[in-house]
């Protein structure tokens, strides 16, 4: 393998790996809110413990979040250096806004929230875990509106040098493909928060420990993580589709394993793409819906990748199309457990559903993998491109760079990072194993 | 605007220096300074509310390196590649670190971590030094606008490397003077023996800081004389020297009469003069090539579009004020001795 296919695996493993952390991070933020402005509203201990058992959970989170997050900025540059030349002039801007606007204030204010409860008393914790969540959230978006530049460049031109310029900041910064992603996005985050907030409370109730602490979890996971699973269906993923469908004509058909042109598509809800044969194996297809998804008609027509230039195909179809498979399914799955879970919880009946609480307990993983899948069908969906239509990735990378560099420093990063996951995982074991009860105050 | 964008750049980058400059001095001097468990846990507790927001100058500054002068931003991650990766490994190390030492209680968890820490904050140092002696000296930049080095010189190849001489001189120059600096930043947070320490070897570690510093510039002047008449041609640059001598004979002073805050703020203000100085010396020069200075990436050549550059100023600028706000917040809001029991959460 060549040293671009090298950088292209090293910056999925790396970016693959950070974002397991930062999903929950930004999920969690939302809720340790909602925990503080509950614990301000009344009486009830329940909620500031709750906040203080996740906050430490969150901390780890976001300290893995923080040190895997710094090499990806640095790569663009080591990795991508023409990319980054032709191109930071554009999201550079969103880099730095990045790093100026959300990360200094997540920083400081975490300081606050982990270290200052007692110094600085409850109105001022309460205002440092809201700049927190303001914080990661706006990340998020400066994040998010980068990847849209990638997807859909829009608010920007390419001049006779190859080098790219914001032409409208406006556009660039708010634009229909960045506000749905990012939305599609945080929706997912909240609901990888939600279920594992859910899971905690599950395993309370069900071992019979803390079942206040549980009832009260599960009460504020359930609501959110139901209304998080139902707008990352509609509208947040269906506009999303749409987009789509209209810039990247290719990458929709990979997702649904469209060979041929078709002006009644179905959809593919099971089957194998054959590439070679440019065909789906064993499809289970329901008629018409693709084309309905894709542009509001049951009779609107759909391209297939045979109507495409095979130069311009993502250049791995199959895993597009399972990655995206792969996050719808599991999409539905965690919507319907939510579900089932509101409706217990409505009647009052959830502590005592055993059954539904192992569901909780169980589908913890399940969000991780979605939104895993979710970017893989993203980020592959793009290829071949670095910016859809305008920079090919094979003329974004580093020159004179060798795949010796490249596969070593891959090895180091693999490594290094096997090694974080096991002190992540002992460490939130270790905190998930305390009570969130705290221990009466020794004077 | 290319020239303003230079200094916002060198400014965001002296403040990451001064801020992270402090937590990796602690790190390098704490193996010393803090003999056991309880004063390791003071001196970690020291760090503990900023080394995190300290870091994001860092990559503030990256991210703003990338947007103003992006063919430079590529051209010297690309050739610095290895350096680069060593720098991140480093970082991850330094802070996984930090973050995990306190969360086990075990003789053997926490000697492992402090060695880590130590290690990796003493890395650190040298890594920004040996940078900034790249910077100084300059790097192979060729026609193409891009340049790729090896990490040593002398390795099986006749180019310098990013490892030479003079660079190891201000990798070695920025180690001791940081430990210099965390020293100092630990008498004035810290209290008893722990802080008496910290005096004795600030007391020891500065005279060498200003040795090591003496050596570089002298080796720079001896390489290249041109820095010398740039110095003399540039006039509104000689306060800068003359306050870094200033501060390095107040911080003498200071560290004797036991006032640390004062000490600390001299190493503050030594570092940020002599880096601004630095800047203003190779202004507009941003990677200088040492085959032939046509190939130069400079402040002009590598900007973006003057006109997003001020929208960028525009946007950028006030939130930068804001954040500077933040950490005056911060040393507002942990004034005075640290308090270890805020720190240990459990």
């Amino acid at each position: 393998m060549d040293a671009v296919a090298w950088s292209r695996i090293q910056f999925a493993f790396t970016i693959t790996y950070h974002y397991l952390f930062p999903q929950l991070t930004m999920g969690l933020a939302l809720l340790l809110v909602v925990f503080k402005v509950l614990a301000a509203r009344g009486a009830d201990s329940v909620w500031n413990d709750l906040a203080r058992f996740w906050g430490r959970i969150f901390a780890v989170n976001f300290g893995a979040g923080v040190v895997t997050g710094i090499p990806l900025e640095f790569q663009f540059g080591t990795n991508w250096a023409r990319f980054s030349s032709a191109t930071g002039g554009v999201i550079g801007l969103t880099l730095a806004m990045e790093g100026v606007f959300a990360f200094f204030a997540e920083s400081v204010f975490l300081g606050f929230f982990l270290f200052g409860e007692k110094k600085l008393g409850p109105r001022v914790h309460l205002a440092s875990i809201l700049m927190v969540f303001l914080g990661s959230w706006a990340s998020g978006y400066f994040i998010v509106v980068t990847n849209a530049f990638m997807q859909a460049p829009i608010g920007c031109a390419v001049g006779a040098d190859g080098r790219f310029a914001v032409t409208d900041v406006g556009r660039f910064l708010f634009n229909a493909w960045g506000f749905w992603e990012y939305a599609h996005t945080m929706t997912a985050a909240v609901i990888t928060g939600s279920f594992a907030v859910a899971a905690v409370g599950a395993y309370w109730a069900l071992m019979g420990e803390h079942l206040h602490h549980a009832r009260s979890a599960l009460k504020v996971s359930v609501v959110a993580g139901l209304a998080a699973c139902v707008l990352q269906a509609f509208p947040t993923g269906d506009e999303q589709g749409k987009l789509v469908a209209e810039r990247q004509p290719a990458a929709l058909a990979a997702m649904e394993g469209e060979f041929e042109t078709s002006d009644r598509a179905g959809l593919a809800i099971l089957g194998q793409p054959n590439v070679a044969e440019h065909r789906l194996e064993n499809p289970i297809v329901v008629p018409r819906v693709l084309s309905f998804l894709a542009y509001g008609s049951f009779g609107a027509s759909v391209r297939g990748l045979d109507d495409i230039p095979r130069d311009d195909w993502p250049d791995n179809v199959e895993l597009v199309y399972f990655a995206y498979h792969i996050m719808v399914g599991l999409g539905t799955i965690l919507l319907a457990v939510m579900a089932l879970a509101a409706v217990l919880l409505w009647r009052g009946s959830l502590l005592g559903a055993r059954p539904v609480l192992w569901l909780l307990l169980l589908s913890f993983p399940l969000p991780y993998i979605a939104t895993t899948a979710g970017w893989t069908t993203a980020e592959l969906g793009r290829q071949p491109w670095l910016v859809y239509g305008l920079l090919r990735t094979v003329h974004g990378a580093s020159p004179g760079l060798g795949a010796g560099d490249v596969v070593f420093s891959t090895v180091g990063f693999c490594g290094l990072y096997s090694a974080v996951s096991v002190l992540v995982l002992l460490l939130v074991a270790k905190q998930l194993a305390r009570s969130p009860v705290p221990a009466p105050e020794s004077a | 605007m290319g020239a303003a964008w230079y200094f916002v750049l060198a400014a965001m980058l002296t403040a990451y220096a001064v801020l992270d400059g402090f937590d990796f001095g602690v790190g390098i001097v704490h193996l010393v300074v803090a003999r056991d468990d309880a004063e390791r846990r003071v001196a970690l507790a020291a760090i503990g509310p900023w080394w995190d927001g300290n870091e994001v100058w860092l990559i503030a500054a990256g991210g703003c390196f990338f947007f103003a002068f992006p063919r430079a931003y590529g051209a010297a991650f690309c050739g610095l590649y290895l350096p680069l990766m060593v720098t991140l490994w480093l970082i991850i190390l330094r802070g996984l670190a930090i973050e995990l030492r306190p969360q086990i209680h075990h003789p053997l968890w926490r000697a492992a971590w402090d060695a880590v820490f130590a290690g990796a904050s003493a890395a650190m140092a040298i890594v920004l030094g040996v940078a900034l002696g790249n910077v100084l000296r300059g790097v192979p930049i060729d026609a193409s606008g891009y340049f790729h080095e090896d990490l040593f010189s002398g390795m099986g190849s006749h180019a310098a490397g990013a490892i030479d001489g003079f660079t190891a001189a201000t990798g070695v120059f920025a180690l001791v003077l940081l430990g210099a600096h965390g020293a100092s930043f630990l008498a004035w947070k810290t209290e008893g023996e722990l802080a008496t320490r910290a005096r004795a070897l600030a007391r020891r570690l500065w005279p060498m800081a200003l040795a090591a510093g003496v050596l570089a510039t002298w080796l720079l002047f001896a390489r290249d004389p041109a820095f010398f008449s740039t110095v003399a041609a540039r006039p509104w640059l000689w306060p800068l020297p003359a306050g870094a001598i200033a501060a390095a004979g107040i911080g003498w002073r200071a560290l004797g009469a036991r006032r640390d805050r004062l000490a600390f703020l001299s190493s503050s203000a030594f570092i940020v003069t002599m880096l601004l100085a630095s800047a203003g010396v190779l202004y507009p020069a941003i990677l200088t090539s040492t085959v032939d200075p046509a190939f130069t990436i400079d402040a002009r050549s590598a900007a973006t579009g003057s006109g997003t550059l001020a929208v960028g100023l525009a946007i950028l600028g006030p939130a930068l004020a804001v954040a500077c706000g933040y950490f005056v917040f911060l040393f507002r809001a942990f004034r005075g001795k640290v308090d270890v029991a805020a720190y240990d959460h459990d």
